[in-house]
């Protein structure tokens, strides 16, 4: 663990000293703030920062991990020629690049929230669940990010995939939805819609914003049917469960990868 | 020191290396050489678990480097291309590296005393020249007092008067008693540094011996003469 933790900190020294860090953290303090700001506190200004997080962090997390990765490749190798077991490398590398990513995306939601206080409706529940929704995308998208890089050798079409993902988490993941509950209207589709919705992290963290904030009609089918199903504290607490696994899965997939990956 | 025995190593369907098999001598700096795409870089992967080979074996000191990472604490690494994380500053990659070694070591900063780098220490190492960064990176391969020093290429974006400071350095390093295994495309400086080569072609051993034997063989009196005749040979 010290290995881990002191690969852990340099890369957090390393990434700090980044502007594209500050400017990524930026970016949501302007965003939050403006949309506090002109929507007034509202459910509006919530549902649109909801919907720029979910679309937003899965971009970062997947275009910024696999860049980092590809760019840091010589480095690995000396590091690797250290008395340092891959395991432990991984580990520090993971969450050197994951923590500075969400703690950003944190601080750019935080402080525009702490400015506006008084004029959000229940604003210490909407920090806890953003927050948590923001950072659990990271860092699901950042582990998904290190099982492209580990396996793709090429760097544009590791780039290339990693959109891909992107684009099929967030955009075409609900069209598949549509059609399915289209062309299968007939069914009952309740508990397919539901399978559905657990394989898409994406889709999971929208669940769970929403059902927090109890916006059922605008949540969408999937959100709709979670809740009628499970309703909102199993829904949320299933969700939650579903999100972990799929932070786990890609971090074991990306060791297990990392770990017999030639340099 | 080194023994690498019946050593396979494949990239997909390109075999790099063929059964070989090594000794490298405590003691001596041995210079693995070969055309371009002979297998050098990969057998020096293979040696530091960079690579993981199909097959065979290697043992650094007599330990398997498949079974156990801490054998590379006896090792100093000098890669071709001197890469480093591009915000921090030289001394702070040198002191991660002596975190990620832990404590209880003496530093050898003979190096960067010699290159006289130490004021470029503190500047963030993307305003650094090609240059500076190679220095660095050869004053970190010797930082650990390694007993063992595995050079790639080492003095390829070296200035005259560095190289030959850091050619000193492997000298003195040998004559200490330490193993060198170095790879390089500049003949004088295998002739200078060598105690052994070991040619290397298309991923199989083409010729073991010292560099006088090499130039007997081959009936030169250059080594740079000698080893374009034994690349003439094995292309015949």
């Amino acid at each position: 663990m010290k290995v881990t933790r002191h690969i852990l900190a340099y890369e957090v020294k390393d990434l700090f000293r980044s502007t594209w860090l500050i400017v990524y953290a930026a970016f949501y303090a302007l965003l939050t703030a403006g949309l506090l700001y002109y929507g007034g506190g509202g459910r509006a200004a919530v549902l649109s920062l909801i919907n720029v997080i979910l679309t937003l962090i899965p971009l970062v997390g997947l275009l910024y991990g696999t860049m980092y990765l590809y760019a840091s490749r010589d480095f690995i190798e000396l590091l690797l020629s250290q008395p340092v077991s891959r395991r432990a490398l991984f580990r520090g590398m993971y969450a050197g690049l994951a923590l500075p990513l969400s703690a950003a995306f944190a601080v750019g939601v935080l402080v525009p929230v702490a400015m506006f206080w008084s004029t959000i409706e229940d604003a210490g529940s909407l920090l806890m669940t953003i927050i948590s929704a923001g950072v659990a995308l990271t860092l699901v998208f950042v582990a998904v990010a290190f099982v492209i890089a580990n396996v793709v050798e090429d760097r544009v079409r590791g780039m290339s995939i990693a959109i891909f993902v992107w684009l099929g988490a967030t955009v075409l993941y609900d069209g598949l939805i549509l059609y399915v509950v289209n062309v299968f209207s007939e069914y009952p589709l309740e508990i397919p819609v539901l399978v559905l919705a657990l394989l898409n992290p994406v889709d999971l963290a929208r669940i769970i914003l929403l059902l927090n904030f109890d916006i059922s009609a605008l949540m969408g089918y999937t959100g709709a049917v979670f809740e009628r199903f499970f309703g909102t504290w199993l829904g949320i607490g299933l969700s939650s469960l579903a999100l972990l696994v799929w932070l786990g899965v890609p971090l074991v997939l990306g060791l297990r990868r990392f770990r017999v990956k030639d340099f | 020191m080194i023994s690498v025995r019946n050593l396979e190593k494949s990239y997909g369907r390109l075999k790099v290396l063929r059964d070989l098999s090594l000794d490298v001598t405590k003691g001596r700096v041995t210079a693995v050489l070969g055309p371009n795409a002979a297998g050098k870089t990969t057998l020096i992967k293979c040696i530091l678990g960079l690579a993981t080979p199909d097959s065979g074996a290697i043992s650094v000191g007599g330990v398997n480097v498949a079974v156990d990472y801490r054998y590379r604490e006896s090792i100093g690494y000098m890669p071709q291309k001197a890469t480093f994380p591009e915000n921090l500053t030289a001394r702070e990659v040198i002191r991660f590296l002596q975190d990620l070694r832990s404590a209880g070591h003496d530093y050898d900063t003979t190096l960067l005393r010699d290159f006289e780098i130490e004021s470029d220490l503190n500047k963030p190492l993307r305003s650094l020249s090609g240059g500076t960064r190679q220095k660095i990176s050869a004053s970190i391969a010797f930082l650990f007092n390694p007993r063992l020093l595995i050079l790639d290429e080492p003095t390829a974006g070296l200035d005259p008067r560095s190289s030959s400071k850091f050619k000193d350095r492997i000298l003195q390093f040998r004559s200490d008693g330490g193993t060198v295994i170095l790879t390089s495309h500049i003949m004088s400086e295998v002739d200078e540094l060598a105690d052994q080569v070991v040619y290397l072609n298309a991923g199989r051993v083409a010729f073991e011996g010292k560099p006088r034997e090499m130039r007997e063989r081959t009936g030169t009196d250059r080594l740079e003469r000698a080893i374009a005749r034994l690349m003439e040979e094995v292309v015949k």
